[in-house]
């Protein structure tokens, strides 16, 4: 045995001494879980979309890292046109994809990769369309398949997207991960081989990082991409050390095995802001947290009741027992980093007198029964929805509101609150593009009324206005537009409007031009190490 | 012997069965839909989702979709992932060797500590070791494994800085999967340090794993080992002047070990279970981890595969158990 140990010991002493003079800098990150696989357009998940979209692919345009502004990438630049219905996009010459295990490519990025990348979304007929069980989520989710009539080229770098409505946030929408550009090339050649899969699988793409490796659960290791567009980046390996605790991310971080770790726990947060080796970064998330009111039910239908409950809820003493100091209070649907919020919106304050004379002015001076639902699980813009019910429970009794708590299986959930069977429920949001129409038209326009609007709230002044703003491409008119919209959100009050919550990303002092995204994703371009 | 081994394997055909039966009706009596999971709070058309459904097959009548799924298991087909859409074999054949190695070490360091302790404990009965043995290896049976890991980790990896915290080998190696055991993969790598990196991550999970089995070990080899330390023979063994060592190590040992390779039989089951805990601390990439988060996502496929890949390894080795003291005891082969 003893021979044995002094062997070990030599070994880990040569294994150190091998370890030192490595040359390639190599940034290791502590990511949470699996990607799901290796094309964005596929899944909606942030940890799918950090390890692919994030690192592997670009997209015509994107937003500049760490902030919602859209910034030309594959795309140099672009026209719409009178109309709102063509968007004129002039492509970037010289581009490379990845040279990877399974494929070289022979030519540089062209129109085709473009069409290809979205038609295969679009096209129900495209030879791509149902490989790999393609649903495309946010595809549909973003409503392309009705926004979209074509997307066709003149030349091979010049593409044109042709709307059947005008929709001014299309140009958010390309910068988001499902729009991440593949190669036609290696599409078509697997589909000469008949291995259509693969692309999915073994992904090809233009942007800054190229996949080596991947290991369910363990690893996925990149390596610079050297013809990199943008220039080579400056880490020359990336490693995702796949890491579901999160307490064990903040081991293996404080013990300098990973020097980015996500999703911390919100307990450790005091000491990781202590830690001379770690840097605490923080941002406002691009999220709403809030409490929808059954607008179809009685006696929400009324909004003397809605603004009732909006003044009987203590909303300080939740955001201080349930955030933790990670949220904001929110008073409006879209959070303060998105543009044309409006900050001289006045919120109800806690008043339950307020309240108690609303309700009978309503007709209900004894008070009604009903119930919140609270979701089972952990969301970013809510850490523990079922103990936030217990404190509304609670507050509303106050008033005369006697509140049952309901609880289903996440899934279950979801699909009820879909077909409206709450009266009032808990939820959130976290923004996909930085435009104020993915909050508003998503969550409070008529068209959603059945679907992701949980208020079923359908009110034709506040719509009309999210309309108009669609069809302008002019942001000082829709600003205008969006800042009204949200005066008569609050005086109508579908909602009570719980909190935006703070995101947090600890990463090693070593670490140098970390950004924090505000859609929550993780950036390695631009990132690098010091000695 | 041939009847024996018939009996014990006709035995096993309704216990696939049940399994798979079983699997199949109990992730989809739990609430959840597997497709509304994966749009989350976005959620897709009423249209989109029925389309989805129609593809995965999730349309059809219960008892169609588990006659089509007990069909494709007989031709070798566990389906795929609904989530990666990859094939339940293919994924659970990449992660199965992770749990292979990490079992393996944890039940050798069980045995090697277990054995020995629970033998030194029966010889010395009422000695102060004999106490610590039995006090500890109760604390060790009742201990929650996630906190025993957590600690482990916060004092030999972060404190003290001995052993790595998580994962199954340093970032800086980029090591190929050839027959997936890292252990052996390292040393066909030819990579230096990378053999000594791995038995390192090894060690804590190791220990974590192998906690309850050893606990479990030593004090079933201690009581068996009390009883047959009563018997006669041994003590007409004794009387004729064999020395001490001999009695324990040859007369009493070999019939001491019967209930306890039992024992260890039954120990596979509880660090397959074990292990679902311990790889998601020690960020172990092996079906524990797989298995849980695909009952998360409602993947069916891969939870039915995945259940039925692990109960058949737990029945092919208590069969292998059953036979193999079958083998070493003729009396429990010619009863009946």
């Amino acid at each position: 045995m003893k021979p044995m140990l002094r062997g070990l010991a030599l070994g880990a002493a040569v294994t150190f001494a091998l370890a030192a003079p490595v040359a390639a800098k190599t940034l290791v990150y502590c990511s949470e879980g699996s990607p799901e696989g290796f094309n964005p357009s596929l899944y909606t998940s942030g940890t799918t979309f950090d390890a692919t979209s994030r690192q592997i692919y670009n997209r015509l345009v994107e937003f500049e890292r760490g902030t919602t502004k859209i910034v030309p990438a594959l795309a140099e630049s672009w026209e719409v046109s009178d109309d709102g219905l063509v968007y004129t996009f002039h492509l970037r010459k010289g581009v490379k994809f990845h040279t990877t295990k399974g494929f070289t490519p022979t030519r540089d990025f062209n129109a085709d990769d473009v069409l290809y990348s979205f038609n295969r979304q679009l096209q129900k007929d495209h030879p791509y369309y149902n490989v790999s069980g393609g649903a495309y989520e946010y595809f549909n989710g973003m409503d392309m398949p009705n926004l979209l009539k074509s997307v066709t080229k003149t030349d091979d770098y010049t593409v044109l997207f042709t709307l059947n409505v005008p929709e001014a946030p299309m140009i958010s929408n390309l910068g988001m991960d499902f729009a991440s550009i593949l190669s036609a090339e290696y599409a078509d050649r697997m589909l000469t081989a008949g291995n259509t899969e693969k692309v999915d699988l073994d992904p090809v793409g233009t942007g800054p990082f190229q996949l080596v490796a991947y290991q369910k659960d363990a690893f996925i290791r990149y390596q610079a991409h050297p013809d990199y567009w943008a220039g080579k980046a400056a880490i020359d390996k990336l490693v995702f050390a796949i890491t579901p605790d999160p307490a064990v991310r903040y081991a293996k971080l404080k013990a300098g095995e990973c020097q980015v770790m996500t999703y911390p726990n919100p307990a450790d947060l005091d000491a990781m802001a202590k830690d001379p080796d770690i840097t605490l970064l923080r941002q406002e998330g691009l999220n709403v947290g809030y409490l929808a009111f059954n607008t179809e039910k009685k006696p929400f239908d009324d909004k003397r009741v809605r603004q009732a409950i909006n003044y009987a809820i203590d909303k300080q003493a939740i955001i201080d027992a349930i955030y933790l100091g990670a949220g904001k209070a929110a008073k409006n649907p879209i959070p303060p980093t998105i543009w044309s919020y409006n900050d001289d919106v006045k919120d109800y304050p806690y008043d339950p007198e307020k309240a108690k004379a609303l309700l009978a002015e309503a007709g209900l001076a004894g008070g009604f029964e009903t119930d919140i639902w609270a979701m089972p699980v952990q969301r970013p813009y809510n850490p523990n929805a079922r103990r936030m019910a217990e404190m509304m429970q609670a507050d509303l009794a106050k008033v005369g509101i006697k509140v049952k708590i309901v609880t289903f299986e996440w899934g279950e959930y979801l699909k009820r609150s879909k077909a409206g069977e709450h009266e009032m429920i808990l939820l959130g949001w976290t923004g996909d593009n930085g435009d104020p129409d993915n909050f508003l038209y998503v969550l409070l326009g008529c068209a959603a009324a059945t679907g992701t609007n949980r208020a079923r709230w359908c009110y034709k002044p506040f719509d009309d206005l999210l309309v108009q703003a669609k069809q302008s491409s002019d942001v000082a008119k829709r600003t205008a537009l969006y800042k009204k919209a949200q005066l008569i959100f609050k005086e109508e009050a579908p909602w009570f409007t719980i909190a935006h919550s703070v995101v947090f990303k600890p990463v090693r002092k070593e670490v140098v031009d970390f950004l924090i995204d505000p859609f929550g994703g993780m950036m390695f371009y631009g990132v690098d190490l010091k000695e | 012997m041939l009847q024996f081994l018939l009996r014990r394997v006709s035995l096993v055909i309704p216990t696939f069965f049940g399994v798979t039966l079983l699997t199949f009706a109990l992730i989809r009596l739990i609430p959840g839909d597997p497709i509304e999971l994966l749009a989350g709070e976005r959620s897709l058309t009423p249209e989109r989702h029925a389309e989805m459904k129609a593809r995965l097959g999730l349309d059809k009548p219960m008892l169609v979709q588990y006659g089509i799924y007990i069909v494709d298991v007989f031709q070798g087909d566990l389906g795929k992932s609904i989530v990666t859409r990859e094939p339940v074999l293919s994924e659970f054949s990449t992660l199965f060797p992770a749990t292979i190695e990490l079992s393996i070490c944890a039940l050798i360091l069980a045995l090697a500590v277990g054995l020995p302790a629970g033998i030194l404990a029966a010889v010395r009965r009422g000695s102060v070791f004999d106490h610590s043995v039995m006090g500890l290896s109760l604390t060790g049976y009742s201990m929650p494994i996630f906190w025993w890991g957590l600690l482990l980790i916060l004092l030999f990896s972060v404190d003290l800085g001995w052993t790595p915290v998580s994962g199954r080998i340093s970032a800086l190696f980029w090591i190929e999967p050839v027959t997936g055991f890292m252990l052996i993969d390292t040393l066909l790598a030819d990579e230096p340090g990378a053999f000594t990196s791995a038995v390192r991550h090894l060690i804590l999970p190791s220990i974590v794993l192998g906690t309850i089995p050893l606990a479990v070990i030593a004090r079933m080899t201690r009581s068996s080992m009390l009883e047959v330390l009563g018997e006669d023979y041994v003590r007409t063994a004794r009387a004729k002047g064999v020395s001490p060592l001999q009695v324990v190590a040859v007369h009493a040992l070999r019939n001491a070990l019967i209930p306890v390779i039992t024992v260890i039989g039954l120990q596979v089951g509880v660090l397959l279970s074990g292990a679902i805990l311990t790889e998601t601390i020690f960020a172990w990439p092996g079906i524990g981890k797989w298995l849980i988060e695909s009952i998360a996502r409602r993947d069916y496929p891969s939870v039915q595969g995945g259940v039925l890949l692990v109960a058949t390894v737990v029945i092919t080795v208590n069969l292998i158990v059953d036979l193999l003291y079958g083998f070493i005891n003729p009396r429990i082969r010619h009863a009946r």
